[in-house]
């Protein structure tokens, strides 16, 4: 080898070392936030896990309380919003992969809908705020529950049009050359191809709303006791948390650490069941 | 499994001045000169936007033959195909001028309903396209589409379709596997099924063989022969040999325009226009 080449040969491994430093030192600084994130949720989360948070509501200051108002009322919430928010969102990104893919319209819902998936949450807490809880007189669970299947819409919008472009054209064509009419090649065929990628949107909608505070705190606020009526404030953990954890009590803090690690295990729960149905769904048997 | 490994009838290596006609017996039903027509085109003009692909093609396909369209890339074979089950109408800038009369009925009308004139005309394409669901599925999705069966007639119908294209023996013990665990040949295979599954009266190949290993093409060339007896048969093709092999007639084609169109064994023995000579021989294209 000629000793220019050598020279390029030595810059060139040491430009890859460091590139490669840089990359590891990147990749563990993210690592270590969310391990550190994870061990005071671990740490400050689990002492306050007891069979009182599963059974009963929020105490006030020095009595013995849970969490199951704000459980209960975070899960009405995010499961009512889900069922709101998924199918207009999925029929909507439907449209727009497969019905006006490349039309102006199209062109201007997609341009709409990414300003509303980059809302801050607090505008769409304050928008339900004016348009419900104003009118309505008081706050209460269905305010929530709409506040957040306005989070949804934009989310699995925008999902379920990326994983329906991912489908091969080759797979409609397909379909389409045994007579089958569009809506059932979309729904039998293209959506069977994308059902992965759709439930991850879903999930992510889920993920993203299960923590959500601000729109909360305009429109479900929260409730000191039990309450399942959907017209009326109802509690909830991110409400919950921001109360107790700013409080000066410490046992109300314990509880927030717990809720706190709750919703953390929900999400990554959900993740979990997401691959799962997801993978099996695939290899139908 | 056993697999037949004889190997095919290819034409000698030693380059031949022209490609020497196979010797394999075919199963003729009648002579060449008995067919029916079954589809004439008269007068086709293909535009994508405003490149014209197809320079004005006249020609008569028959019924219970196989035509083969050869010639190199991009010189409107495919096109002309899919002009055959109106299948570029998924796309808004393609559009085709003149006539292509099936059974004397000009299927270009845009009063054509092109759902059901699509389960008359079936097509497989180069590469294998399984829908992401069952075997089984895969060939009822389209028997069920126009047709109301018992579950039973389903069956039978299914199970038909896997014997008449080679495949019943290898799937009949796993029918609720999803198609995607099929190898390429098997799933292109699995494609023909699901294409004569719906009883059509033509059946489009584009390259069905090319993305296939050579036992797998053999075994589709076979199933084409067997075919024959009860469709129109239109097949693209890169493969001289192929063309050779399996068809009765062939279309030479070339920059949009159909250069020359005989019996097969005309074509490849004796053709009269000097570019179907140079292209058959490897001289060009």
């Amino acid at each position: 080898m000629a000793v220019a080449s050598s020279a390029l040969y030595h810059r060139r491994r040491a430009a890859n070392f460091a590139i490669l430093a840089l990359s590891l030192l990147a990749t563990a600084a993210g690592l270590i936030v969310l391990f550190l994130i994870l061990w005071a949720l671990l740490s400050k989360g689990v002492p306050a896990l007891s069979s009182d948070l599963f059974t009963k509501p929020t105490p006030a200051p020095g009595n013995q309380g849970g969490l199951i108002n704000a459980i209960y009322g975070s899960a009405m919430m995010t499961a009512l919003a889900t069922m709101l928010g998924t199918p207009v969102g999925i029929l909507c990104g439907t449209f727009l992969a497969e019905f006006a893919r490349g039309s102006r319209l199209a062109q201007l819902v997609r341009f709409v809908n990414d300003i509303l998936l980059s809302a801050p949450s607090i505008v769409i807490g304050l928008f339900v705020y004016q348009v419900m809880v104003v009118r309505m007189g008081h706050f209460s669970a269905w305010a929530g529950t709409v506040a957040l299947a306005i989070i949804v819409v934009p989310v699995v919008v925008r999902t379920t049009e990326n994983m329906l472009i991912l489908v091969p054209a080759s797979l409609r064509e397909a379909a389409v050359a045994l007579g089958a009419p569009q809506w059932k090649v979309v729904v039998m065929v293209v959506y069977r191809a994308a059902i992965q990628g759709m439930l991850t949107g879903v999930m992510l909608a889920v993920a993203r709303i299960a923590g959500e505070s601000a729109p909360l705190l305009f429109t479900a606020l929260n409730n000191q006791f039990w309450s399942t009526n959907m017209n009326a404030p109802m509690a909830n953990l991110p409400v919950v948390i921001f109360q107790f954890a700013l409080s000066p009590y410490a046992d109300w803090q314990t509880l927030a650490w717990g809720g706190a690690l709750l919703i953390t295990l929900t999400i990554l729960g959900l993740n979990i069941l997401a691959r799962f149905v997801a993978s099996w769904s695939t290899f139908a048997k | 499994m056993t697999y037949d490994i004889r190997p095919m009838e290819t034409p000698s290596r030693t380059r031949p001045h022209l490609i020497q006609m196979p010797t394999v017996d075919k199963p003729e039903a009648a002579p060449l000169e008995q067919a029916q027509p079954k589809i004439a085109i008269k007068d086709l003009r293909f535009y994508y936007r405003t490149y014209e692909a197809l320079k004005g093609i006249n020609m008569t396909l028959h019924d219970k033959r196989v035509t083969a369209f050869i010639g190199p890339s991009g010189c409107g074979k495919s096109t002309l195909l899919r002009v055959l089950n109106r299948i570029y109408e998924l796309y808004p800038d393609q559009r085709a001028t003149g006539q292509v009369l099936v059974d004397g009925e000009d299927i270009l009308d845009p009063r054509m309903d092109l759902n059901l004139l699509r389960a008359r005309i079936g097509m497989v394409f180069q590469k294998p396209t399984p829908f992401p669901m069952s075997i089984y599925d895969n060939i009822a999705f389209g028997i069920r589409l126009y047709e109301s069966l018992s579950p039973r007639q389903i069956d039978e119908r299914v199970e038909e379709a896997l014997k008449r294209s080679a495949l019943w023996d290898e799937v009949k013990d796993k029918l609720r596997e999803s198609g995607l665990s099929l190898s390429g040949g098997q799933q292109q295979r699995l494609c023909i099924a699901r294409a004569v599954a719906v009883k059509p009266e033509i059946l489009l190949l584009d390259e069905p063989a090319s993305a296939l290993d050579p036992i797998s093409t053999q075994r589709v060339e076979e199933l084409i022969a067997d075919l024959k007896s009860d469709y129109c048969i239109v097949i693209v093709t890169h493969n001289m040999q192929q063309a050779a092999r399996s068809s009765d007639y062939t279309a030479f084609m070339y920059l949009g325009q159909l250069i020359e169109f005989d019996q097969t064994e005309a074509i490849f023995t004796h053709p009269k226009e000097r570019q179907t000579e140079d292209y058959i021989t490897g001289r060009f294209g």
